[in-house]
């Protein structure tokens, strides 16, 4: 090839372009900055890996959060007579947390024949393997709650076995509201306690954050099937005040570079729309009496803002600068 | 050690698994040529899959990073830096400087190892030469060590590999090890930029070579081996030319536990906190 053939000098001008930019673009020519790579990092490589989970885990967010809290209005409501609003609570808690979380737990997993080997050990250290324990037994209260508490509300037997059927109902349905708290809450801790810089940032804020939009999306949907009473929209303005303090804490507690995902790209403005629907507009849909609107944006917000925290994870993970400044938190 | 021959830890026949010693890796950029054998090695001896066939136009690295099939990874960093007291440059010492530098990347082996804590099957565990080692029948996929991992080593393995679903990284050749022989990658090392050996031993000398490179003109040598950190040192250490963030390797790596304590007082403090709302909400608004 002579040294003017057009190939040749293509690469010339490669070359050129690398040396006064520092990066060429394109196809086939992307050789990150020329002679000297000015990528972050190595190459601009990921130096954490991003979660490798895929949509169940933040649908799973979303369903779990709901059925544990459902299982604390069952119990508040239990306690407080309202026996046709504790039966709608506990079948959402049987079946968001006792059906639809561990198939989508199991849907996620690499291996899904081998997800018993959940149950092999007990981790306090590991939040992953409290998670498991915890779905273990909030499934183990709820079902057998609800099971109790309609063989007791359709006062199938009589007597004694009734009365006793409602102790047990009552025993289960508290049980599971204690599990249900931890339910909606650990998904915090689980992906608080990680290396991905956006995620571990947030650590306390995250745990409030599910747990809450939890309790919120609960009421909310019990709502949405017919319990219009004012305890449920007492829970859906608490719901509601929380997040939008969370809206703002979120953009006061910024790390620059270090947690920039929440705040940037697609993923902050998933975020963004996720907090606004759950906190400040079910809020104001609130107070202007619109209770059903609340309801479904409050539903919709938690669950978009589920996706947003994991679709955080992933931009912030594969984001080499935001590891190293989040280094100096 | 060069010059050791067949005496080099890296070569003769050792019982380290019988006799519980703890044992490690060093690595030195400073005498690796960037051949790779250790990545072919490791691929060959523990029948990983391939990773891809692609280019990726960063210097000769087209491994890109180590993940479920790449255990062993040799970076290739490209630097307008002077290494040592080479004379850059057609004219003088400062114009034009340039250097090259090979590391092989591998699995830390962390004294506290985030994914081991991580893992809810138990499949992760510390063998008796104090390496982290995947029990691949028992892993069930879960994910949670790859987003525990302050090293972005470990991963899962997509479809359709082999094995697939399952969370792989470098075993320090446990099963080799166990039967008295040393790691595929340091075994085939030509210039013994990989050494395997004696934990102790390894510091020893990894210090010793830092201060004798630093003597001879490499002055931005340094000792990568983070024990000041929650991670509480690693058994797979590096000797580093100028800062760790070039090579991809986080200055102060976290071990994810540190953080239990915070995210678990918020959620039970939010789990208090509903209770008493829902308590609330019916006692005072039906």
């Amino acid at each position: 090839m002579t040294s003017n053939s057009p190939s040749e000098k293509r690469l010339e001008e490669l070359r050129e372009q690398a040396w006064k930019e520092g990066v060429v673009p394109g196809k086939g020519v992307d050789v990150a900055g020329g002679p000297i790579p000015r990528k972050p990092g190595y190459y601009g490589q990921p130096v954490v890996r991003p979660p490798v989970w895929t949509w169940e885990i933040p649908l799973y967010f979303f369903f779990g959060g709901m059925a544990g809290m459902s299982a604390v209005i069952a119990s508040g409501a239990v306690i407080f007579h309202h026996v046709d609003l504790a039966r709608m609570a506990m079948w959402i808690a049987s079946i968001a947390g006792a059906i639809l979380s561990p198939v989508l737990l199991i849907m996620d997993l690499g291996r899904p024949h081998l997800f018993l080997n959940m149950l092999r050990v007990f981790k306090h250290r590991s939040a992953m393997s409290m998670g498991a324990w915890i779905l273990s037994a909030f499934g183990a209260c709820a079902v057998p709650g609800l099971i109790t508490l309609e063989l007791h509300a359709h006062q199938i037997f009589s007597g004694t076995l009734d009365q006793l059927l409602r102790f047990a109902a009552g025993i289960f349905i508290f049980g599971a509201a204690i599990f249900g708290t931890l339910l909606a809450t650990y998904t915090g801790v689980l992906i608080g306690v990680t290396a991905i810089p956006a995620w571990f940032l947030h650590r306390t804020l995250l745990p409030i954050h599910f747990g809450t939009a939890g309790l919120g999306s609960a009421a909310a949907l019990l709502e949405l099937l017919g319990h219009r009473i004012p305890a449920l929209n007492f829970i859906g303005f608490y719901a509601a005040s929380v997040e939008s303090a969370l809206l703002i804490w979120l953009s006061i507690d910024k790390h620059g570079v270090a947690d920039r995902a929440i705040h940037e790209h697609g993923s902050g403005w998933l975020i963004r729309i996720g907090e606004i629907l759950t906190g400040p507009l079910a809020l104001v849909l609130r107070f202007l009496g619109l209770v059903p609107f609340a309801a479904v944006s409050f539903l919709i917000g938690a669950l978009v803002s589920r996706i947003g925290w994991i679709a955080v994870g992933k931009v912030s993970g594969s984001d080499p600068e935001a590891v190293f400044a989040a280094e100096r938190y | 050690m060069i010059g050791e021959g067949l005496q080099s830890t890296n070569q003769r026949r050792h019982s380290f698994v019988q006799d519980h010693v703890e044992v490690g890796f060093f690595t030195d950029p400073s005498v690796c040529i960037g051949c790779k054998a250790c990545e072919v090695a490791c691929k060959e001896w523990n029948q990983v899959p391939d990773d891809g066939f692609i280019w990726s136009g960063n210097s000769y690295d087209n491994t890109g990073h180590l993940g479920a099939s790449t255990w062993r990874h040799v970076m290739f960093l490209e630097q307008d830096r002077a290494k040592g007291n080479q004379i850059a440059g057609p004219m003088s010492l400062d114009q034009d400087p340039f250097r090259w530098i090979f590391l092989s990347d591998v699995c830390k082996h962390c004294e506290d190892a985030g994914c081991l804590e991580a893992c809810p099957t138990g499949s992760i565990v510390r063998t008796e030469v104090g390496s982290v080692l995947v029990q691949n029948d028992v892993c069930n996929g879960c994910g949670y060590c790859v987003v525990s991992c302050p090293f972005g080593v470990i991963d899962r393995r997509p479809e359709p590999l082999p094995d697939a679903g399952g969370a792989f990284k470098c075993t320090f050749c446990y099963d080799r090890q166990k039967s008295g022989l040393v790691p595929a990658c340091a075994k085939v090392c030509p210039t013994e930029s990989i050494v395997f050996g004696r934990l102790d031993d390894l510091r020893a000398r990894a210090s010793e070579r830092v201060q004798q490179l630093q003597k001879s003109g490499y002055t931005d040598a340094q000792l990568y081996d983070p024990t000041e950190t929650s991670v509480r040192g690693i058994h797979a250490f590096f000797l580093i030319l100028g800062e760790p963030e070039a090579y991809g390797l986080p200055p102060k790596p976290q071990i994810p536990t540190i953080y239990l304590k915070s995210a678990w007082t918020a959620a039970f403090a939010t789990a208090i906190a509903s209770i008493i709302a829902t308590l609330v909400a019916f006692a005072f608004f039906s």
